[in-house]
């Protein structure tokens, strides 16, 4: 199994700590992982991304050209990285104060409100676990238990008390992602 | 005990470097290198392992605390990017001529002049043409993954004091800045005096004892024959270190008709790309050179009767392409191909440019 993943948004919505977590969970489970950042200037209040790979075998490149998913928070990314998935793979995208949602029918895509559900559950900074908990309903490529190692692992341990909130933000983020289909923006 | 981590190639590489009982580290903070550095300094390796971690005041200062440091027989490393490393060059010649053992690490960004913070290959012939001024060589390592970022700080310094030479390690910042698992090995106590000398001979400057002659660390021969027997020795060095510690990795090769010759970061990218042909039904194969000098030349030699192409993928403007063809004397037809200014070229370029100058 290999999983070619990019997670693309502005800084600070966790896409590069959310790839963090994911490659930490790969660890868990015994996989090679890679996590590869754009660390340009574009960091500094731009958009961010991170390509994590997850793989049985031996990582070749960590840098890609196109992925088996596409996690996209923001329209700077979706306008970057929609053609980027392969036939047949998924993007994952946070629907709000996106324009242009995605037009590809060969892809299988999916919303997940992380923005609002975060809100409501009182802690925006879950945010990107609740967009991981719908990445994993898509594609359960890592076990949950191992996603809360990889957390351990990569939150400081002042942190570790927000451990069950994050958990329950990856609980509502696999029960509220939702299908959605190219053809209904069509005209 | 080892130990598994998910880490940035720079902070794998500090940390290695103290676990391999490393007694200094000389450094300037510049991107794409400066965990290196924050690293160090977080993690307090004074109260760890009593390694001496200090910012210089610059980058020449930093490699000329290297020399002092390395004159007294401790294991010290200095590390920069690019242009940090051209100011070093002068202290690394003198480094080279005073047969210091040191190790240099540059990740690479983009030149010339201050160029990028992105990755790049572009100081390919800075490392291994010289650089500094004189007849040198550096060995050169080239890692192209996190683990290797680990493993060769021990590596190079096992080599920096079996030839008493400085040792660079060429990363850039693709390798520098990406996270990959790495297994860490286990703390080593840093070498007492005695030890050292034990192991390496009495020639650093440890105190002069009652039964031995002053020993005298110095680049400086004004006397021609004694300078030429130095630069003799030097040849002599480099001559024992293309034939006892070369090292590449080959990437299917047994049967591959068109070979790509790639280092660190594009050796990764160049592997996914004979992936990506070997679906296609092209026979690609991938050569590594892990040491740039010394370099793989009889293995390309050898190759050269087996494949119709050979292109060199560098982030660069086309640097080791030369000594590519000048290992294959003309067998075969090389190529160069490679992106510059800070991007990185995708697994699928790479191909297509494979397809592009051998096979369409």
């Amino acid at each position: 199994m290999t999983e070619e993943i990019i997670i693309a948004g502005f800084g600070g919505q966790g896409v590069l700590s959310m790839g963090k977590i994911l490659a930490y969970s790969g660890i868990m489970q015994d996989q090679e992982v890679s996590w590869m950042p754009s660390y340009g200037p574009e960091m500094r209040g731009g958009t961010a991304n991170v390509t994590v790979i997850l793989s049985d075998d031996r990582i070749s490149s960590p840098y890609l050209k196109v992925f088996d998913t596409a996690i996209i928070l923001n329209q700077q990314s979706m306008d970057k990285f929609e053609e980027s998935v392969k036939p047949g793979g998924i993007l994952l995208y946070e629907p709000n104060g996106i324009s242009h949602h995605p037009k590809r029918t060969d892809i299988n895509i999916y919303q997940i409100e992380a923005n609002k559900l975060s809100t409501e559950m009182g802690n925006k900074k879950i945010f990107n676990m609740v967009v991981m908990g719908a990445f994993l309903k898509i594609k359960p490529i890592v076990e949950l238990e191992n996603v809360i190692e990889g957390l351990k692992k990569s939150l400081p341990e002042r942190y570790h008390d927000l451990i069950p909130l994050n958990k329950e933000a990856i609980t509502k983020g696999m029960e509220s992602v939702t299908p959605y289909m190219a053809e209904q923006v069509a005209n | 005990m080892s130990e598994l981590k998910l880490m940035k190639g720079n902070e794998a590489l500090a940390e290695a470097a103290i676990r391999a009982g490393v007694d200094a580290y000389f450094g300037y903070p510049i991107t794409p290198q400066s965990e290196v550095i924050e690293y160090l300094m977080t993690e307090r390796p004074e109260e760890r392992t009593g390694m001496v971690v200090l910012q210089a005041e610059s980058e020449v200062a930093a490699i000329n605390m290297v020399y002092g440091a390395a004159s007294t027989g401790k294991k010290v490393m200095t590390s920069s990017s690019s242009p940090g490393i051209s100011l070093k060059l002068e202290g690394i010649s003198y480094l080279a001529g005073a047969e210091l053992p040191s190790v240099i690490v540059n990740v690479v960004r983009g030149g010339p002049g201050l160029g990028t913070i992105q990755p790049s290959q572009a100081d390919y012939f800075q490392s291994v043409k010289g650089g500094g001024h004189g007849d040198y060589k550096l060995y050169v390592l080239a890692p192209s993954s996190v683990q290797e970022m680990a493993d060769f700080v021990e590596d190079a310094f096992d080599i920096a004091f079996k030839y008493r030479a400085p040792v660079l390690i060429l990363s850039d910042g693709l390798i520098g800045q990406m996270m990959e698992k790495v297994n860490l090995k286990e703390q080593q106590v840093r070498l007492t005096d005695e030890e050292v000398i034990k192991l390496n001979g009495d020639w650093a400057t440890t105190g002069k004892t009652k039964n031995r002659e002053r020993n005298i660390i110095t680049s400086l021969d004004l006397q021609s024959e004694k300078m030429e027997a130095r630069v003799r020795r030097l040849m002599k060095k480099y001559e024992q270190m293309e034939q006892e510690d070369m090292r590449y990795e080959e990437f299917q090769t047994e049967d591959a008709e068109y070979l790509f010759v790639a280092y660190g970061s594009s050796a990764r990218i160049a592997q996914k790309a004979v992936q990506l042909a070997r679906a296609k039904g092209i026979k690609a194969g991938l050569l590594r050179p892990i040491t740039l000098f010394p370099y793989p030349k009889k293995v390309l030699f050898d190759l050269a009767d087996q494949v119709k192409g050979i292109l060199s993928v560098e982030l660069n403007a086309g640097q080791m392409v030369e000594d590519v063809r000048l290992s294959v004397e003309h067998k075969v037809p090389v190529e160069h191909f490679g992106r510059t200014g800070g991007i990185i070229h995708t697994p699928e370029e790479v191909l297509e440019a494979l397809e592009q100058k051998f096979i369409k």
